[in-house]
């Protein structure tokens, strides 16, 4: 199927009149997912939106449930988002790191309402990266520009056209009840080569890294890896797939609500005990923690990598700590393979 | 630039080999266009990958609280201002200091870089004189340094450190102290609009702390939004109330301390303009104090000094 660009307003404006439409906006010097009113206010130029699409599924602060607390007794009320939602624009990492986080929100244990009915009642119509970035790696760790997982829709920038490709049967219902347009042969030819051009030129090599992690929690490349690190949340908040939260009442006398609040493994105060001891004492324990949560952690759990290569972390690091240098200095360096 | 790097190898060699230092603290080239990174070399081996360049924005006074032994590190003006100011708190010993000081006429602003490129990504950037080149993806654009730097360094008049144990470089001209103009003109907006102002600022804070982590004076062993007992400010970061309560009560908590080196607005990742605020207590503290933090290790900090003659035009409103 196809679209032309100038068709997108109109697109969204019927996508508005029955889903809430999260779409990439202008925002300053950069963009972000917002809900649009009017199919006008998407801006796909940039490369990528500053926050991941992640904060539409788990917002950084998500209000769970409500109380309050009477002499007839407590009262409770759950906070359940059940809009039917369409993210538009997302891209292949960012749309990756959900599935990556499906395991998280539900598996054999635990299966979490608030995150899995945002998900069941979303569509996501995903625009592939024609020039990635130099700081994309996504196919290092197992994604493409053109991926296509976790989307519904897949469309290909081929000039003044999107030609849409069809991922799933949510995919393909809302783009029949929107009678776009079959592709001409030559269109999806255009499309074809649009995505052959598509390069990645950043390469992190990754070969026998989780080897490395297994068997070095204790390492001296710990001392020295995490030394420029300030400690601040900037990585964490702006990565696709790092999911750590905390959960706080904020509560008036008798009336609150429960709400869940991003972490971040960087902050001093992340696994602080009640009896005041943290087990990640300083930096240097919490900046391993991140890297094995992601590169091993999160392999042993979920076979999968914790990091879909977008690139946010290096482009808003304050002091330049490069996920990628981390990586290749781990990797690199002498490990103990033999205790 | 690149024979100031020289020098400022040479001199961390020196240091190293000698013994007299155990660490030297500097930059290094990073992984990006147009990035400095901060650099710890302990043999004269790993000082050889020291550099100096426009994009040494980081203020290295960060990094100095903590480490044992003694320390070198490589200053420009504002980190030199912010350990002068970290010396008067007790935070850092002179003796165990040893400040190799470098004169700055200012660090380049990537966003401003970036701005000129559009939508194209900056590949590299070549410095030509008082110009660069910026190479995007498309195309290069020739433009002034001078144009580039941060906001920051425009209205630094302390580029000259004040300390030093060493000086590469040569010493630059005097600069006249900038004015408060942005500032005077916040002041003078209604409260409605200074209001509307900061709820649109903040609305994009996500409380990663960036702006305090990088800050060289924000060093609280517990900052008060990590309190929990009592909670003095709500955790979660929907409400803009809160996220401008922090800021705020930061920004207070620098008055008279704040060296204006800008790391806070550098570390921003959501673009937020934090030195509007943080300019608003130098100005006061210069004006009814005539005290700016960090220029010399003699005066008092401003606020940890009291005379008779102190302006109390704060204190009392006709």
């Amino acid at each position: 199927m196809i679209i032309s660009k100038k068709d997108i307003p109109g697109f969204l404006d019927k996508l508005i009149s029955e889903y809430q439409v999260f779409a990439p906006v202008q925002e300053g010097s950069f963009t972000l997912f917002k809900p649009i009113s009017s199919g006008t206010d998407v801006d796909l130029t940039a490369a990528n939106t500053k926050l991941p699409a992640k904060e539409i599924f788990f917002p950084q602060s998500e209000k769970l449930f409500s109380y309050n607390v009477t002499e007839e007794g407590a009262k409770v009320e759950e906070t359940l988002d059940e809009q039917k939602k369409v993210i538009f624009g997302v891209r292949p990492c960012d749309a990756r790191s959900l599935v990556l986080l499906d395991n998280v929100f539900d598996n054999d244990k635990f299966q979490d309402p608030y995150y899995l009915t945002k998900r069941a009642n979303t569509i996501m119509i995903g625009i592939g990266c024609n020039t990635p970035l130099s700081t994309c790696f996504c196919t290092s760790v197992n994604g493409s520009p053109f991926d296509t997982k976790g989307l519904d829709l897949l469309l290909v920038d081929t000039g003044d056209a999107y030609v849409v490709e069809v991922i799933s049967d949510k995919g393909k219902a809302l783009a029949e009840q929107a009678s776009l347009a079959a592709a001409a042969d030559a269109d999806k030819i255009a499309a074809a080569k649009v995505k052959e051009a598509a390069t990645v030129t950043c390469q992190v090599n990754i070969d026998g890294l989780k080897d490395k992690l297994d068997v070095n929690f204790y390492w001296p490349i710990w001392d020295k890896i995490h030394e420029k690190c300030l400690g601040c949340g900037a990585c964490t908040y702006l990565c696709p797939t790092c999911h750590c939260f905390d959960i706080v009442d904020d509560a008036k006398d008798c009336n609150g609500c429960r709400v869940r609040n991003w972490d971040s493994c960087a902050f001093p105060i992340f696994t602080l005990h009640g009896s005041g001891h943290n087990p990640r004492t300083s930096n240097k324990e919490r900046y391993r923690q991140r890297i094995m949560h992601k590169f091993k952690y999160f392999v042993d759990n979920f076979n999968e990598i914790a990091c879909v290569g977008c690139g946010r972390c290096i482009n808003n690091c304050p002091v330049n700590l490069d996920i990628r240098v981390v990586l290749e200095d781990v990797r690199g360096s002498e490990a103990r393979l033999d205790s | 630039m690149s024979k100031l790097a020289e020098q400022i190898k040479g001199a961390a060699k020196k240091l190293l080999a000698e013994q007299k230092v155990n660490l030297v603290v500097g930059f290094t080239e990073g992984s990006l266009p147009l990035r400095g990174t901060p650099f710890f070399a302990r043999t004269p081996e790993e000082a050889d990958q020291l550099t100096w360049n426009l994009d040494c924005e980081n203020n290295l006074a960060n990094y100095l609280r903590k480490k044992p032994g003694k320390v070198a590190v490589v200053a420009k003006g504002c980190d030199v201002r912010s350990i002068v100011a970290l010396i008067k708190e007790n935070q850092l010993n002179r003796d165990n200091l040893y400040i190799i000081g470098v004169p700055c006429s200012g660090m380049i602003d990537r966003k401003k870089v970036t701005d000129l490129l559009g939508s194209q990504e900056v590949l590299a950037i070549e410095e030509n004189g008082d110009t660069v080149v910026i190479k995007g993806s498309n195309s290069s654009v020739t433009a002034k340094i001078a144009d580039l730097l941060h906001n920051s360094c425009g209205d630094c008049s302390y580029g000259n450190p004040v300390v030093y144990d060493e000086l590469i470089g040569e010493l630059l001209p005097k600069k006249e102290a900038a004015d408060f103009n942005e500032i005077k003109e916040f002041e003078a907006k209604t409260t409605a609009e200074r209001r509307a102002f900061m709820n649109s600022e903040f609305s994009k804070c996500i409380r990663c702390y960036a702006c305090r982590n990088a800050c060289p004076m924000c060093y609280c062993e517990e900052c008060f939004v990590d309190c929990n007992q009592p909670e003095w400010i709500g955790k979660s970061a929907y409400n803009v109330e809160d996220n401008i309560l922090f800021q705020v009560v930061r920004v207070f908590h620098l008055a008279g301390r704040c060296v204006d080196c800008g790391a806070c607005e550098r570390a921003c990742p959501m673009g937020i303009n934090l030195r509007l605020l943080t300019r608003k207590p130098v100005k006061d503290v210069k004006e009814l104090f005539n005290a700016e933090a960090g220029v010399n290790l003699e005066d008092k900090p401003a606020l940890a000094t009291f005379t008779n003659d102190d302006s109390e035009a704060f204190l009392l409103k006709e």
